[in-house]
């Protein structure tokens, strides 16, 4: 991919990822992830990830933060625009923020991996649909059906906790 | 008393839904093919066609000054129906009739008479309160204008409106 | 001329072409051809002044829309105001990027980006188009909008689901996500909703045709119900939210909504098309490779299914009552999406077990 393109979606989603955190408005403030999730998944595209890209904006700007955005409607924005900054959090959020990213940094960098380039992959078109359904459905079978129950149960507490609330 | 309406007991077939909607898919696509096959014929292509003859004779159309068989102005601005009018949209200006002449018994013509025809409903009020049966609400329907002026019909175009009516003359006419 | 110059000045040309040249224009008419179904199916005539038989009235339409005042209400929040008829009508037209709406034309294949998860693509894209009408509900400021905002959200995440199950069985039969292969394969074993088609023996593909009714059913209803198309028009519902979410939106910004609605209709249909009736394909007309006339006239087939699917769009909405919205979500999660996961399992059954 010509590097400008990364750039400039690196760019989007850091400025938009920025923009969650410092929009008052919620709204605003879940629009401007929507516009980070699809400047991700134009990342994992520019890698020939076209599936992980696709089932980004698919799963997370598609659906989960439609409802997200639907809870969000509901509440009263105003009062969370009123709010004033607290500026401990601020400065205490802002600290562990850099102290992970430095974190990051040296735990990257003391890898092997990160000093030398990647080989490029062995084939123009890689079959990705087919090998993630091949490497979940055989490698990861046990931890796949074990999340599938668990999901499983989770729906059906949700769905008894809401009833139980009705009656 | 409350009046229970019992719910019909729908059959299986009937809960599927599908063949109601088949059978209103069938009803649409008859009514189409008949439109398109020219079989049904309801609409009136109006600026061409026109249904002036079949008006009735009760048509409320424009209201409108006539003329007695004698080619006098019948109206003898009263002001009745300027004042019946419900949104005001008749405005009289009524002149005297000079001592000596002929119809000094009448006093009073109107000298302008406006009617705001952007305000007027078409209730027919004007023409059921002249006591000179002055004013009708004619045939007419398709009244437009550029602009607001053009829509106030003055004395002249209700008259020609109006044309002539023939019957009962009470104040113009002398005294028996 | 370089390999990448040229790659991209043709999927320019072809962007451009299939946008301006075959999707506005006829989602333009699209509108026309709805007033006058409309009127048909009532017993009246439908637009007929505006050039011969009225065939020029989507350009009166277009001009009155561009002339009226663009009013923009004080009460809104502009930025999101103004940005909502844009995100309405943009997804509804990226998602036919993949769709393969010819076979070649000399020699170059006529679908814009062939990518091998063609109809997630589709998914992820159209899930997109609901942003359009929630920010534009949210934005108004004002309660119907707001109703119709809320109610076209769940309704679509609702409908998703129907929608994404609903092709499963076919993708289980092809093994191959890419929208170009799905219309090969149908070229070459008979159109998805006929996979009994030229092997008329066979009880495999008769058998395989349930499954595929079952599909083509459900999806086409979770069509109507994604483009918010009577019966399932909840969110714009005029007899009881005013105009719904676009209520507060006058001129060009209203008519982006109004487009938008048919650039989906239209996407919808080339989906439709593509995944169940054989795409381009129709029996007995060679491809683009035997000379570019039957390339054209690949087009013009894929074009005409669409049209065609457009006609029933237009008869059902003539046809059929509105659901009340609690019968909507119903008819969503209890039978749809029960239809489509038994479907699944009866497909997988069928194509597990019985070898073809
Ligand atoms: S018809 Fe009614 S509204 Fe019109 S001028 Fe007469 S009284 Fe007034
Ligand atoms: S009520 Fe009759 S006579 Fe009196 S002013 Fe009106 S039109 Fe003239």
């Amino acid at each position: 991919m010509p590097s400008f393109l990364f750039w400039l979606f690196a760019i989007v989603m850091l400025v938009f990822g920025a923009l969650v955190v410092i929009n008052r408005n919620p709204i605003a403030s879940a629009l401007s992830l929507v516009i980070c999730f699809l400047g991700l998944s134009a990342l994992f595209m520019s890698l020939d990830a076209f599936f992980i890209g696709i089932i980004q904006v698919l799963v997370y700007a598609g659906a989960v933060m439609v409802l997200f955005l639907f809870i969000i409607m509901l509440l009263d924005l105003r009062a969370e625009e009123r709010r004033k900054m607290n500026w401990v959090a601020f400065v205490g959020g802002f600290l562990v923020a850099f102290s992970l990213l430095v974190q990051i940094l040296a735990v990257i960098g003391s890898t092997r991996m990160a000093k030398q380039a990647f080989p490029p992959l062995a084939s123009e078109h890689v079959d990705d649909v087919r090998n993630v359904g091949l490497v979940l459905f055989g490698n990861y079978n046990l931890p796949f059906q074990v999340i599938a129950v668990l999901i499983l149960v989770a729906t059906i507490g949700v769905i008894v906790l809401s009833k139980r609330r009705l009656r | 008393m409350a009046i229970t309406v019992p719910r019909p007991k729908l059959t299986w077939s009937e809960r599927l839904y599908l063949p109601a909607i088949a059978a209103g898919m069938a009803i649409t696509l008859r009514h189409l093919k008949d439109m398109l096959l020219g079989r049904t014929r309801v609409t009136m292509q109006y600026p061409e066609q026109k249904w002036d003859a079949q008006l009735p004779e009760h048509y409320r159309g424009a209201p409108a000054l006539v003329k007695d068989e004698a080619g006098r102005i019948r109206c003898v601005a009263c002001q009745l129906c300027e004042f019946i009018c419900p949104p005001r949209a008749i405005k009289i200006e009524p002149g005297e009739i000079p001592a000596k002449d002929r119809f000094s018994k009448v006093e009073k013509y109107p000298r302008e008479f406006d009617i705001d025809m952007i305000r007027c409903i078409f209730c027919g009020m004007c023409e059921e309160v002249c006591p000179e049966q002055a004013i009708f609400l004619r045939k007419d329907y398709a009244i437009t204008g550029l602009t607001r002026a053009e829509m106030v019909h003055n004395k002249e175009k209700l008259l020609e409106i109006g044309g002539v009516i023939h019957g009962v003359v009470l104040k113009w006419n002398e005294k028996k | 001329m370089n390999p990448t110059v040229s790659f991209i000045l043709i999927t320019l040309l072809k962007i451009v072409g299939i946008v301006f040249l075959v999707i506005l224009p006829m989602v333009s008419y699209a509108v026309y051809a709805e007033r006058k179904v409309s009127a048909l199916i009532q017993d009246r005539l439908g637009p007929n002044r505006v050039g011969p038989a009225g065939l020029f009235q989507p350009i009166a339409d277009a001009m009155k829309f561009l002339l009226k005042e663009d009013f923009t209400p004080a009460h809104v929040n502009k930025l999101y105001y103004w940005l909502a008829p844009c995100l309405a009508m943009v997804p509804a037209i990226t998602t036919i990027a993949v769709v393969p709406f010819g076979s070649t034309l000399f020699g170059v294949p006529m679908v814009i980006a062939d990518i091998n998860v063609g109809v997630l693509f589709v998914f992820a894209i159209a899930s997109l188009g609901v942003y359009g009408i929630v920010i534009a509900g949210w934005a108004s400021n004002s309660k119907y909008p707001f109703l119709g905002a809320v109610r076209s959200s769940s309704q679509m995440i609702s409908y998703e689901l129907s929608l994404g199950l609903a092709v499963v069985p076919i993708f289980l039969l092809i093994g191959n996500l890419r929208l170009t292969e799905v219309v090969q394969y149908q070229i070459d074993h008979g159109w998805m909703i006929l996979p009994f088609a030229g092997n008329w023996k066979n009880p495999v593909g008769w058998l395989l045709a349930v499954p595929m009714w079952i599909s083509f059913g459900v999806f086409a209803i979770a069509v109507f119900a994604e483009t918010n198309r009577l019966p399932f028009d909840l969110p714009e519902a005029e007899t009881e939210l005013v105009g719904g979410y676009h209520t507060e939106y006058s001129s060009m910004k209203f008519a982006l909504f109004f487009l938008g609605e048919y650039a989906a209709m239209i996407t919808g249909s080339a989906i439709i098309v593509t995944l169940f009736l054989g795409g381009w394909h129709f029996p007995g007309v060679p491809d683009g490779s035997r000379g570019w006339i039957f390339g054209l006239i690949n087009i013009f087939v894929f074009f005409a299914k669409i049209a065609a699917l457009l006609f029933v769009f237009m008869w059902i909405r003539f046809t059929l009552p509105r659901f009340r919205y609690d019968q909507l979500m119903r008819l969503g999660w209890v039978f749809f999406f029960e239809i489509a996961l038994v479907n699944i399992f009866l497909a997988a059954a069928i194509i597990g077990f019985v070898d073809r």
